[in-house]
């Protein structure tokens, strides 16, 4: 890996998302509009609304990054830079972490957005660390963007690209104990929650937003899915093959 | 005179058709050669087992004596792809600028290749802006960047105009001239002449290798594109 090739990488596709503001005030707009309709959603219900902020906190960054950065990697596909690129000498963990920085800046303008807007207008209040909490919410939309990064190896077209989201992200939200306690879910389910990475970003959020305490648990959350990230942009350069049929 | 690329016995299988069969071929060092063959011959395929991201299933493909894409190639091999590789949301500078970055290359050499390809007016202009000739002229740009020993362009100069084609040719005799090889892909038979010698592909075999002169003089034949059409039909391969 070269710190000048990741950084003139990052560098671009920050020029190229300059180039794209559309994209951009997605980014940043769409996550605040969605927090906004469901406070209004849970009129009757604050508390539920309460509860409910911090988790989303964790999931709108998360699959908005899922998308975008699997839609970013298969167009580098199909122009043919991807091939260019890597019969230069560049090393794949280069192409991958300048994208994960460039998107990662971005991220982190998205999350401080959203805290500020679900803390402020919003109305909603935290027992925990408003710090914790955005450092979750980071962590989580970089876990989107690897993880988007890694499986949109499995797409050769923008229509399978499209249906990643409900192949790989609606099942993890499905378990992941936003829509019924862990607990409560079939054996299997729980199980299969357990090792879904999505299930720890929201276990995380949830804590985090609870108290300010560095319970074992929420280390553990903080831990895996940090973990995560790495993982999922090693996985992504094993599937990047100099050599195509 | 060394030679800068050498297939030996390349067989290459794409989507379980045999795309190149048994090749053997070798282009010299510093000269200017041209890969011809109708579409469908296998040119595409063959540049890219050069440029060492084909997948092959046997045989062997060195590049300045070293097999085919290892990395210590990737700084020493320039590659055009045949659709221009380049961002199509960025300009024709932030594009260079990037591939100079992970080539390692300066700014002036940046500005360099775009007037050699003659963009020096576009260079602030969005690639998605510009016209199809323009654009593989910023992808050729993009191969040229980390002046590379050898050259691998697939059809660069299809859609340009003569004047345009002419300036190109003589850059890459220029190059040649400096000691680069270059191997350029094709199907413009008048093309042909200004290469040093020629590589004649078709459905996947090696039809001729020769120098221009002597592929008329065999053929007798007053241009390249009879004499192709003569090398064609002569075969006795079906295609």
């Amino acid at each position: 890996m070269s710190l000048r090739r990741t950084g003139a990488t990052a560098w671009r596709v920050l020029e190229q998302l300059r180039r794209d503001p559309r994209t951009v005030a997605m980014i940043v707009v769409v996550p605040l509009v969605l927090m906004l309709l469901l406070r209004y959603a849970f009129d009757s219900e604050p508390l539920l609304f309460q509860h409910i902020a911090p988790i989303l906190m964790a999931i709108f960054p998360f699959v908005l990054m899922f998308v975008i950065t699997s839609v970013a990697m298969l167009r580098e596909r199909t122009s043919g830079t991807l091939e260019r690129l890597l019969a230069m000498p560049i090393a794949k963990l280069d192409l991958l972490v300048g994208y994960g920085l460039a998107f990662g800046a971005v991220t982190i303008i998205q999350v401080v957005l959203v805290l500020a807007f679900v803390l402020g207008p919003l109305g909603v209040s935290i027992s925990g660390s408003v710090f914790v909490l955005g450092l979750f919410a980071v962590l989580d939309a970089l876990l989107g963007m690897a993880l988007g990064l890694c499986l949109s190896a499995l797409a050769r077209t923008e229509f399978q690209a499209v249906q990643l989201l409900p192949a790989v992200v609606f099942p993890q939200l499905l378990v992941c104990g936003l829509f019924a306690p862990r607990g409560q879910m079939a054996g299997v389910l729980q199980g299969l929650a357990d090792v879904f990475p999505l299930t720890y970003a929201v276990d995380g959020v949830t804590r985090a937003a609870a108290s300010t305490a560095w319970t074992g648990g929420l280390v553990e959350d903080l831990v895996i899915v940090a973990a995560c990230i790495p993982l999922a942009l090693g996985l992504g350069a094993l599937t990047l093959q100099r050599r195509t049929r | 005179m060394m030679n800068s690329v050498e297939v030996e016995g390349l067989n290459v299988t794409r989507g379980g058709l045999r795309v190149l069969t048994d090749l053997t071929l070798s282009v010299g060092e510093g000269t200017v050669t041209g890969l011809l063959g109708p579409s469908g011959s296998g040119k595409t395929t063959l540049i890219r087992a050069i440029v060492g991201v084909q997948r092959i299933e046997s045989g062997s493909v060195r590049v300045l004596g070293l097999p085919a894409g290892v990395a210590d190639l990737r700084h020493r091999v320039g590659y055009l792809t045949q659709a221009p590789s380049v961002y199509r949301d960025l300009t024709v500078r932030e594009n260079l600028r990037y591939f100079a970055g992970v080539l390692g290359v300066g700014a002036t050499r940046v500005d360099q290749v775009i007037a050699d390809v003659s963009l020096g007016g576009e260079a602030g202009a969005r690639v998605d802006r510009l016209s199809g000739g323009q654009q593989s002229r910023v992808s050729l740009a993009t191969a040229l960047l980390g002046d590379p020993s050898v050259l691998v362009l697939d059809e660069p100069t299809v859609g340009l105009d003569p004047v345009l084609r002419e300036e190109l040719w003589s850059l890459f005799h220029r190059l040649g001239a400096s000691g680069v090889t270059l191997l350029i892909s094709s199907h413009v038979m008048e093309e042909a002449t200004r290469c040093e010698r020629l590589l004649l592909l078709r459905a996947g075999r090696l039809l001729a290798d020769d120098t221009p002169d002597e592929l008329l003089r065999q053929t007798g034949e007053s241009d390249m594109d009879a004499a192709f059409l003569h090398l064609v039909r002569g075969s006795g391969v079906v295609a």
